[in-house]
């Protein structure tokens, strides 16, 4: 009994002893959660608050809508189209099977289709929209209205896409945009471009993309963990883009593509009095709609490799040889550095060669011109007084003169991509060619051929400055704030009158080479022939299109009225043969139109002397 | 023989020894449980998306589970160790019987069917492998002499290994839990438990190549590198850690928790609901709850070292020690300092037969505190 006690009492103090330790042993484990919690909850409480707000929140962007263009007139030229798709949200749907069948019979689906759209529809999420069909019509968008009460999963949803409703007429001009690539990304601000799918990739739509995008808004969402959306936090709306008024008349442009015809080339119009364009047509041309969705690899191939080239601006980009059209710049330059006195009777033979050389520099006319003064020079366009001229003033001041009027130079048209084209000069040569600046060099220069190129935009504008006497403007194509140009005086102002009056007289007199297309009001150009000298990129063509292919490409330059001018147009037909035949006769409809004229005949081209 | 009724009576006490004599109930104990249960409704009210229905259902279980603790609290303590054998027995029969015949559930085989009642016999377990330890140590001699405490280690381990194989790791590692500590609490010598615990030491690697299924060695490997696999074994914890850690010391205020009710947070009414109060609450409403459970804790201790017998003071601190382990196998799993294990957070998590356990337990408690001893042990 009493070794039971003491066995009894010890069995209590061991008890006690192993319920101290386990009171201890709990303490313990309560302390470390605890600093577990504390570590969490104070050392780590930034780093895990911002990962819930991560967890938590979304920003869905909003894009904005792109701006509008619009012609002169206000013809809307690039367009936003609202397009409908109807899509289906398993998550709102009663029956997912029975609402896919009424959708497939409505929008006439077959089985494969809907197949297809049960798989996405197993494979995504229960709450997000599945697309059914896109590009819906009207009668489909009804149908399925009518059906609405039956289909609580089906809904139909716009988009704005981009439309350019006159296709191929401006694709040059505004351009296009596409869907944002690699490339486009690097240049732009990511925020501003989230959730837009369009950018600018061409034209005026490249040239405005900031003002045309606008900014976009954005929606902050609270999101469950599957990423539903659960509330909206916030919302900033988006800003659209700013519409933009071109200085184009669709109406003009019309009638030049239709001037030019089957001619690949390009005409530009412009107002000489501030440098507005009114027409830039380059052809063929292509349609910029298949672009905005995405064009096809074929599609696309098919467009580069196009023989036309029809997806080059042969307006601001192609340049050629501006031939006999700067014969009355050249004049200007010969009476203001006094190498010609316009009075004065210069015997044109047939030929020209420099003194001291056996080289013979021939004119168009196998048998010369015999004594012209300045005007008639122009008028009949008579390659041997500029020869001459142009050996007496030297490449130098050829070059420093014609550059004055762009030739060389970029214009700085608001356009992506322009060509400066080349006014060449010994330094040009050193630097390029790595050869010294031969004289006869300088003498077919005088007739705007050799090294010379120039854009028609160059002509265009090189056209407004004689029709205006020296006035000059940055030709335009969107009204911005533009720093005037400094007006090209020189001596006398004769001088402009004299070189204007030639011009005249291409047209005005009977023996003008553009003659033919004297209209009601008074007409004023030039015109010429671009040399083709090899045929372009390496292609095969059959003797008949190697032929054409190696015809020189017609030009006009022109200006009218006269006395009051409105429009300045530089008409270039690739392989149009002859500038008055071909190319002037077209410039005569495009002014034809501006001035409210109708031809009075029908302007056929013409074989004449191959006058220019 | 001094007995505590002579000493100096004090109000409190005389009301405590007026509910104890009436109702037969501890109400420091009452208090306690009751009080972290209530901060259970709170917070699941919370994870629940602010369910009534959620609460009436939930309050109506805690309502069963209390009257349930009470009962067992009427039941004069011996009656617990006339049955012990008995039904430690039978369970064991049952655990066979799922081993052989078992329903499928979640990937386990874990459920009996009866017919009329369909449950887990592993939670029965829970109640019976204390009582069977404490019962068959209580007539040994201190410290229990080898053979005894062989004796105890198969009534532990057999049980425990036809859980772990059924495969239940978290009630498996309870029940080892409850019946090692009556082994402990019966002086078991310190050589045997440094034995013990090398012995485990020893057997960590072969439960990793031989024992453990895939998805448990995930889970501890999942511990070491949450970030390992965001979105699959470790994205309980990772998402369970934002929560607490964004909640801060003052926490988000009830109802503001963005991680339980987005749905970032699983299992936010039962197994993880203290990452949904500690998102709310912080770390000043998470000191709030582990002291209470710490005082449920040092309560039972203490009833086990007032107990009058020895069963019931081995019983009463094993279930103290076992209701700790609760604590930290959950609090463990949510804080991310131990693996993912389905075990519930006693009296937070919403869920019947966990609940049932938890509740037979603190009722045994109770009745330990309250009932004298017939079985002729005195003190």
């Amino acid at each position: 009994m009493l070794d039971r006690l003491h066995d009894h009492g010890r069995a209590r103090r061991v008890f006690r002893l192993r319920i101290l330790f386990a009171a201890l042993i709990s303490l313990v484990v309560v302390l470390t959660l605890l600093g577990r919690a504390a570590w969490l909850q104070i050392a780590q409480h930034e780093h895990y608050l911002i990962k819930a707000e991560q967890n938590r929140t979304r920003v869905v962007v909003v894009a904005p809508e792109r701006g509008r263009i619009f012609d002169a007139r206000g013809e809307v030229v690039a367009d936003n189209v609202a397009t409908y798709q109807v899509q289906i949200t398993p998550e709102h749907s009663q029956d997912v099977a029975a609402e896919l069948a009424m959708l497939a019979d409505v929008l006439g689906l077959d089985a494969h289709a809907v197949e297809a759209l049960e798989e996405r529809i197993r494979v995504s999420r229960r709450f997000d929209p599945v697309l059914v069909k896109a590009d819906l019509d009207e009668v489909e968008r009804a149908r399925i209205a009518r059906l609405k009460p039956w289909l609580s999963g089906t809904e139909i949803v716009s988009s704005l896409k981009r439309v350019y409703p006159y296709r191929a007429l401006l694709a040059h001009v505004v351009g296009y945009v596409g869907r944002i690539n690699a490339e486009d990304v690097k240049r732009l601000d990511p925020d501003a471009y989230q959730g837009t799918q369009y950018i600018g990739k061409t034209g005026i739509e490249r040239q405005y993309e900031d003002r045309l995008h606008g900014e976009p808004g954005y929606r902050m969402v609270e999101v469950d963990a599957l990423g539903r959306e659960v509330k909206v936090l916030d919302t900033q709306r988006p800003v659209p883009g700013k519409d933009i008024a071109l200085t184009v008349d669709v109406g003009l442009q019309g009638v030049a593509a239709a001037a030019l015809g089957e001619y690949a080339g390009a005409i530009v119009a412009q107002d000489p009095r501030d440098g507005a364009i009114r027409a830039m047509v380059s052809r063929p041309s292509f349609d910029p709609n298949l672009f905005v969705d995405g064009i096809s690899h074929k599609a696309y191939r098919e467009l580069l490799e196009d023989p036309d080239r029809p997806l080059y601006n042969r307006a601001t980009r192609a340049t050629y040889p501006p031939g006999s059209t700067i014969k009355p710049v050249m004049g200007l330059a010969g009476m203001e550095y006094g190498l010609i006195d316009p009075e004065e009777r210069f015997f044109a033979g047939p030929h020209y060669q420099i003194p001291g050389n056996t080289h013979r520099y021939r004119d168009w006319r196998k048998w010369g011109h015999g004594w012209v003064d300045f005007e008639e020079s122009v008028f009949r366009s008579v390659d041997v007084y500029y020869y001459d001229l142009a050996y007496r003033m030297g490449i130098d001041r050829m070059h420093a003169f014609l550059t004055e009027f762009g030739i060389g130079q970029k214009t700085g048209i608001d356009l992506p991509g322009e060509s400066a084209g080349l006014m060449p000069s010994r330094d040009w040569k050193q630097r390029v060619k790595q050869q010294v600046w031969f004289p006869g060099e300088t003498v077919i220069a005088g007739i705007g051929q050799g090294y010379m190129l120039s854009t028609i935009l160059q002509l265009a504008d090189m056209t407004s400055i004689l029709a205006t006497s020296g006035v000059r403007h940055v030709p335009w194509l969107v009204a911005a704030d533009r720093q005037p140009q400094p007006r090209l005086e020189l001596s006398s102002d004769d001088y402009w009158q004299r070189a204007r009056g030639a011009m005249r007289a291409v047209v005005g007199h009977d023996r003008g080479t553009a003659h033919k297309i004297e209209a009601p009001y008074p007409i004023a150009g030039k015109t010429g022939t671009a040399q083709v000298f090899s045929v372009g990129q390496d292609e095969e063509y059959d003797a008949e299109e190697l032929a054409h292919r190696l015809h020189d490409h017609a030009l006009f330059v022109g200006f009218a009225p006269y006395d009051d001018p409105k429009l300045s147009v530089a008409v270039l037909a690739e392989h149009g043969g002859s500038g008055s035949g071909t190319a002037a006769p077209i410039a005569r409809q495009v002014m034809d139109f501006w001035f409210g004229v109708e031809p009075d005949a029908e302007v056929q081209p013409e074989f004449s002397e191959h006058g220019d | 023989m001094v007995s505590d009724r002579l000493q100096p009576v004090r109000l409190g006490d005389r009301l405590g020894a007026t509910l104890r004599s009436v109702f037969q109930l501890d109400p420091i104990l009452l208090f306690f449980v009751a009080l972290i249960a209530m901060i259970g409704v709170v917070a699941g009210y919370s994870a629940a998306e602010q369910s009534e229905a959620w609460v009436e259902r939930s309050i109506v279980r805690l309502g069963l589970g209390f009257g349930l603790m009470l009962l067992i609290a009427q039941i004069p303590q011996r009656w617990f160790f006339v049955v012990a054998p008995w039904l430690f027995a039978v369970v064991v029969l049952m655990l066979v019987a799922v081993w052989l015949v078992g329903d499928m559930g979640g990937g386990a085989r874990r459920w009996l069917d009866l017919g009329v009642i369909r449950f887990q016999p592993a939670e029965l377990m829970k109640v019976a492998m204390p009582m069977m330890i404490a019962w068959f140590l209580a007539r040994r001699p201190v410290p229990p002499r080898p053979l005894d405490v062989l004796v105890a280690m198969l009534a532990v381990g057999i049980p425990t290994i036809l859980i772990a194989g059924q495969p239940d790791l978290g009630s498996a590692l309870l029940i080892m839990a409850s019946g090692l500590f009556v082994l402990f609490f019966a002086g078991l010598s310190w050589w045997y438990i440094g034995g013990f615990v090398a012995l485990a030491a020893a057997a960590m690697p072969v439960m990793w190549f031989f024992v453990m299924h895939a998805y448990q060695k995930e889970r501890v490997l999942t511990l070491i590198d949450p970030t390992n696999d965001p979105l699959g074994a470790g994205y309980h914890t990772i998402q369970s850690m934002i929560a607490i850690g964004s909640g801060g010391i003052w926490g988000k205020g009830w109802l503001q928790g963005t991680q339980s009710h987005l749905d970032f947070l699983p299992e936010g009414t039962t197994d993880f609901i203290l990452a949904v109060y500690a998102e709310e609450f912080g770390l000043v409403g998470l000191l709030v709850l582990f002291l209470l459970y710490l005082a449920v804790i040092w309560r039972g201790l203490w009833i086990a070292e007032h107990a009058e017998s020895v069963e019931g003071r081995l019983l009463a601190a094993s279930i103290s020690m076992t209701f700790m382990v609760y604590v930290l196998v959950n609090a463990g799993m949510v804080l991310g300092l131990l693996p993912v294990v389905g075990a519930p957070l006693p009296l937070m998590s919403y869920g019947g037969t966990a609940l049932v356990t938890i509740m037979v337990g603190l009722g045994m408690l109770m009745s330990i505190r309250t009932q004298r001893s017939f079985l002729g042990h005195d003190r």
